[in-house]
C-alpha cells in the first residue's frame, strides 16, 4: 500500500471502525456488561462526528485554498434548519396543539397558513436536498462576490463573520417562521423511526460515519487531484498564480461552495442526533471554534481536522460538565498555545514530514510594512 | 347673538359665584335632572368655591349623596358622612340618603370641571398640567373656566400653555364665529406637535375657510414634524455612530495601524467597564461626595488599565505572530474568552449595576428634539478622544515614530527608531482608547463580561468600511453606519435594520475590497 492511499483509506476505515464497535457494544452487548455502551454515548458520538465534518469542510477551505471563514457554522446551521424542518413536518399531529400541517409555533403565533419555503419539507429526500443545495448556494453567491472583488485574508474572514452574524440576528425574529429564540425541537420520529429508540440512534451514528467518511474521500480526491495542487498554489501564491494563467477565483468559489455543502450535510445529521436546532448554531463563536478544532488537529490535512474536532468536543463535554468554570479557559489556552507552539496541529507530531510547508519568508511578505 | 350671550355669561358667572350662587348649584345635584346636573357641575367649578373640588371628586367617586330635603352629604373613605353646605359631620342613616347617580353627559362635564378647577391651583406645574390635559380633551364645555384662568394668570409659559388650550376648545366648539376660529387654527399652528396636527384634522363641520386654513396648519405642521424627525434620527444615528467610533477607533490603530487582528479588543472595552464599575465601587464606599466626578475619574484610569494589559499582550503574544494575522486572530480571540471567564470569576457573571452621575442624566428639551444628557456627552467624549488622538499622532514625538514604523518599518529602524516597543505602545495606546470607550458605554449599556463581545463585530465593520489605516475613514464610517443604522431602523425595525447594515457593508466590501479611503502606494501592500 503505498503513503497516498494509506492517508486515504485509512481515517474513513477508522471511523466507521469505532462506529461499527461503539453500535455493536450498545446492541450486541448486555446493559450489565462493563463493556456495555450507553445510549448518551452514541449520541454523543454522532454529534462529535457531525461536528468532524464541520471540521473536514472548514479545513478544506482554509487548510488548502488559504480561506479562513469564520462564518462556517452558518451553512452548518442552515443544513441543520432544513433537517429540522422536516423532522418539524413529520411530528404532524402529534404536536401540541395537533394541527396537521403547521408546527406547533407557527399555530402559537396565529399563523393561518405554511409559509412558502415550508412547502416541500415534509418529503426527507427535498429536506435532504435543501440541506445540500441552501448551504451551497449560499455559498456559491457570497463566495463569487467575495472572491470576484478579491476579497481576502482577514476582510474575508471578518465578512464570513458578519454574514454568520447577520443570520443569527435574521433567525433570532419569529416572524422568519423558523421558531425564533427557540428554534426547532420537539422531534418525533425520522422517516418513520421513532428518533427516542435505541436502533434509530445507532443507525444514525452508522450513517454520520458512512457519510464523513464519504465527505472525506469527496475531499481527499478534491485535494489530490490537479485541481488540489492549484488550490494550495493559490493559498501560499495567490498573485503568482494569477500570473501564471489560472483564476484563483474559480477554484476557490469551487472548494468553497464544495466545503458549504459538506458543512451543510454535517448540520443535516447533526440535528436528529442532537434534538434541537436554534439560532444559537449561527453564533460567530460558534464559527471560530470550529476553526479552532481544525487548528488543533493540523490545518491542511482533513483527518487531523476530523480529530481535532472530536478532541475538542470530548475535552468540552468533560470539562463543562466536571469543571465549567474552567472550560472557557481552557479552550482559550488551547487557541493561544496552539498557535503559539503547535502551529502544525496534533496530527503532525505522528507524521514524518508536514503536509503543509510553511510559507518561506512569511515575516518579510506579510508583515506591515 | 349666542357668542353674545356667553360672553355675558362669561362676565356674569364669577359675579353670580360670589353672589352666593353655588347653594343653587348644589340644589341641582339632588334634582334628578341630568343636565341641570352637568350645568350645574360646569357652574360649580368656575365659580371659586372652596368646596367645589371636594365635591365634584365625590361625584365622580360615587361618594356624593343627598337627603330627602336635597342636603348634599359627602361620604368619607370610613363610612361616615359629612354635611357639605357646613363641612360638619353629619349623623345620617344611610336609609335616608341616596347616591346622586351620573349619566355620560355629567361624567363629561365632572371631567372638564376637573380639568379646570386645577386651572386655578397655586402650584404654577398643576396649573400647566391642567392645560395640557384641557389641551388634549379639546372640551368647549372648558372654554369659561379657560378664559376666567387666562385672565388671571401670571406666569407667561402657563399662559401660553393656557391659550393653546382655549384654542384647542374655541376650534372644537361649534358655536364659536369664524374669526375666533382662524386665530384659534393660528395659536395650534404655532404649537407644531402631533397632537396640534391632529386636532387641526379634526375639526367639526369647518367653513370654507377655516377647513382651508386647518388644512394649511396640518401640512405646515408636518413638514416641521419631518424635519425633527429627521434631525432627531440624525442625533441619534451621531450618537450610535460615536459609540461605535469610540470601540472602533482603538481597533483602527491596532489592525490599521500595525494590521494585527485582536479580537480580544471588545475585552478591552469590557474592561474599562469594569474599571467605573470599580472606581464608583471605591467611591460609594469612601468618598460618595465625589460621585458626580466618578466617570472623569473612571476614564484615565480606565485607559491606563486597558493600556498596560494591551502592552502585556503585545509582549507576551503578539509580538511571537507578527505576519500570521490569521494566528494572531485566533490568538487573541483564545485570549478573549480567557479573559471573559477571569472578569466572570471575579465580578461574577450578572450584570453590574454603573450609576450615571447628576450631570450626566436627563435630557433637554431642543425644539422638537429630546437630547438626552448622557449621549451628548458620549458624543462629545468621542470627538475628544478622536481629536487627542490625532493630535498625539501628528505633533508629539510618539506619533512621530508610530507613523514611521507604519509607512516604513525597515526605514523607521534603520533611523534608530526601536520598533519593537513602538509596537508594544502602539498596541498599548490602541487598547487603552478601548478601555476609555468602555467607561462611555458603561452609562448605556449593561455592564457584563458579554460587553465587548456585543460590540467587535460592528468595530471591525467600521474598520473596515472606513479603510483600514486610515482613521479618518474610520470615524467617517462610524458616524455613517450609525446614523444609516438609524434611518433604516424604523422603516425594517432594529434588528433586520442591523442585518440591513451588515449586509450593506458586505457588499460595499465587494465594490471597494479596501473601505471607503483605501491606503494607496506601498503601504496598501502590506
Amino acid at each position: 500500500m503505498t503513503r497516498g492511499s494509506f492517508a486515504t483509506f485509512t481515517p474513513p476505515a477508522l471511523v466507521l471502525a469505532i462506529a461499527a464497535l461503539l453500535v455493536a457494544g450498545n446492541v450486541a452487548l448486555p446493559p450489565s456488561s462493563p463493556l456495555h455502551v450507553s445510549i448518551f454515548v452514541i449520541s454523543l458520538a454522532g454529534k462529535y462526528l457531525s461536528y468532524a465534518m464541520l471540521a473536514l469542510a472548514l479545513d478544506l477551505v482554509w487548510g488548502y485554498a488559504g480561506i479562513l471563514s469564520l462564518g462556517h457554522a452558518a451553512f452548518f446551521a442552515l443544513g441543520g434548519y432544513a433537517m429540522g424542518m422536516y423532522l418539524m413536518r413529520e411530528i404532524g399531529t402529534r404536536g401540541v396543539y395537533g394541527n396537521a400541517t403547521l408546527p406547533d409555533f407557527m399555530v402559537f403565533l396565529n399563523w393561518t397558513e405554511l409559509p412558502w419555503y415550508w412547502h416541500g419539507f415534509h418529503h426527507f429526500a427535498f429536506a435532504a436536498l435543501m440541506a445540500l443545495v441552501v448551504p451551497g448556494s449560499l455559498a456559491l453567491v457570497f463566495g463569487f462576490l467575495a472572491f470576484r472583488s478579491r476579497v481576502s485574508g482577514v476582510y474575508l474572514s471578518i465578512i464570513t463573520q458578519a454574514l454568520t452574524f447577520a443570520l443569527m440576528l435574521a433567525f433570532f425574529r419569529n416572524n422568519m417562521g423558523f421558531g425564533g429564540n427557540n428554534g426547532l425541537t420537539d422531534f418525533k420520529d425520522i422517516i418513520g423511526y421513532p428518533l427516542q429508540a435505541d436502533g434509530t440512534r445507532d443507525g444514525l451514528l452508522l450513517a454520520t460515519a458512512l457519510l464523513l467518511s464519504l465527505a472525506f474521500l469527496c475531499a481527499r480526491f478534491v485535494v489530490t487531484s490537479r485541481l488540489g495542487k492549484i488550490l494550495v498554489a493559490v493559498r501560499d501564491a495567490e498573485s503568482r498564480t494569477r500570473f501564471l494563467g489560472y483564476r484563483p477565483e474559480s477554484y476557490k468559489l469551487f472548494v468553497f461552495v464544495l466545503s458549504a455543502i459538506i458543512a451543510g450535510t454535517g448540520g443535516a445529521l447533526y440535528v436528529p442526533q442532537v434534538g434541537i436546532i436554534n439560532p444559537g448554531e449561527f453564533s460567530p463563536a460558534n464559527s471560530i471554534e470550529a476553526v479552532i478544532w481544525v487548528a488543533v488537529g493540523g490545518r491542511g490535512t482533513l483527518a487531523g481536522a476530523m480529530l481535532g474536532a472530536v478532541l475538542v468536543n470530548l475535552g468540552k463535554t468533560y470539562f463543562t460538565s466536571a469543571l465549567p468554570e474552567f472550560w472557557l479557559y481552557a479552550l482559550g489556552a488551547l487557541f493561544i498555545l496552539t498557535t503559539l507552539f503547535l502551529p502544525q496541529g496534533l496530527i503532525r507530531m505522528f507524521a514524518r514530514k508536514p503536509a503543509v510547508a510553511r510559507p518561506e519568508i512569511p515575516s518579510a511578505k506579510e508583515r506591515p510594512a | 347673538m349666542r357668542f353674545a350671550l356667553l360672553l355675558l355669561g362669561l362676565v356674569l358667572l364669577p359675579v353670580l359665584a360670589r353672589a352666593g350662587e353655588p347653594t343653587d348649584a348644589f340644589s341641582a345635584f339632588s334634582s334628578g335632572d341630568y343636565d341641570a346636573m352637568a350645568a350645574a357641575v360646569t357652574e360649580l367649578a368656575v365659580s371659586g368655591d372652596p368646596r367645589a373640588g371636594a365635591v365634584i371628586t365625590a361625584l365622580q367617586a360615587g361618594r356624593l349623596y343627598a337627603n330627602a330635603a336635597g342636603q348634599l352629604l359627602i361620604r368619607e373613605a370610613d363610612g361616615s358622612f359629612r354635611d357639605i353646605a357646613s363641612g360638619k359631620p353629619a349623623t345620617v342613616d344611610e336609609d335616608d340618603v341616596r347616591k346622586i347617580r351620573m349619566n355620560n353627559a355629567v361624567r363629561r362635564a365632572a371631567d372638564a370641571a376637573q380639568g379646570g378647577l386645577r386651572l386655578f391651583a397655586a402650584d404654577p406645574a398643576t396649573r400647566r398640567l391642567a392645560a395640557a390635559a384641557l389641551f388634549k380633551s379639546h372640551d368647549p364645555a372648558s372654554l369659561p373656566a379657560l378664559s376666567r384662568a387666562l385672565a388671571k394668570e401670571q406666569d407667561p409659559s402657563v399662559r401660553a400653555l393656557m391659550a393653546e388650550a382655549e384654542a384647542a376648545a374655541m376650534v372644537m366648539s361649534a358655536d364659536a364665529p369664524e374669526a375666533k376660529k382662524l386665530a384659534a387654527i393660528a395659536i395650534i399652528r404655532a404649537r407644531g406637535d402631533l397632537d396640534a396636527s391632529a386636532l387641526l384634522a379634526s375639526i367639526p363641520n369647518p367653513t370654507p375657510a377655516v377647513a382651508a386654513a386647518a388644512h394649511d396648519g396640518v401640512v405646515a405642521i408636518q413638514r416641521v414634524l419631518q424635519l425633527w424627525d429627521v434631525l432627531e434620527s440624525v442625533f441619534y444615528g451621531l450618537s450610535l455612530g460615536s459609540v461605535l467610533l469610540l470601540a472602533a477607533i482603538g481597533l483602527a490603530i491596532t489592525f490599521g495601524v500595525m494590521g494585527v487582528i485582536n479580537m480580544a479588543h471588545g475585552e478591552m472595552v469590557m474592561i474599562g467597564a469594569y474599571v467605573t464599575f470599580v472606581v464608583q465601587d471605591v467611591i460609594r464606599s469612601e468618598a460618595p461626595s465625589l460621585f458626580g466626578a466618578s466617570v472623569l475619574i473612571a476614564a484615565p484610569l480606565a485607559f491606563a488599565v486597558a493600556g498596560v494589559i494591551g502592552i502585556a499582550i503585545e509582549r507576551s503574544l503578539i509580538r511571537f505572530l507578527y505576519g500570521r494575522p490569521l494566528e494572531t486572530l485566533l490568538a487573541t480571540w483564545g485570549l478573549s474568552l480567557v479573559l471573559q471567564q477571569a472578569v466572570r470569576s471575579i465580578f461574577g457573571p450578572t450584570n453590574r449595576e454603573v450609576g450615571t452621575p447628576s450631570w450626566m442624566s436627563g435630557a433637554v428639551p431642543l425644539g422638537g428634539l429630546t437630547i438626552t444628557l448622557n449621549r451628548l456627552t458620549i458624543i462629545a467624549f468621542a470627538i475628544l478622544v478622536f481629536a487627542a488622538l490625532m493630535a498625539l499622532l501628528r505633533y508629539t514625538a510618539l506619533g512621530l515614530k508610530m507613523r514611521a514604523v507604519t509607512q516604513n518599518r525597515a526605514m523607521a529602524a534603520a533611523m534608530g527608531i526601536r520598533t519593537p516597543w513602538i509596537d508594544a505602545l502602539t498596541f498599548g495606546l490602541g487598547s487603552g482608547i478601548a478601555g476609555m470607550a468602555g467607561v462611555a458605554l458603561s452609562q448605556i449599556d449593561n455592564v457584563s463580561p458579554n460587553l465587548g463581545q456585543s460590540y467587535i463585530i460592528d468595530s471591525f465593520m467600521v474598520v473596515v468600511f472606513g479603510g483600514v489605516g486610515n482613521l479618518w475613514g474610520t470615524a467617517l464610517g462610524a458616524l455613517l453606519l450609525g446614523v444609516v443604522n438609524k434611518f433604516l431602523e424604523p422603516v425594517a425595525g432594529a434588528v433586520l435594520g442591523k442585518i440591513a447594515v451588515l449586509v450593506l457593508v458586505i457588499l460595499f466590501i465587494q465594490r471597494r475590497p479596501r473601505g471607503l479611503f483605501p491606503l494607496k502606494g506601498r503601504a496598501a501592500e502590506a
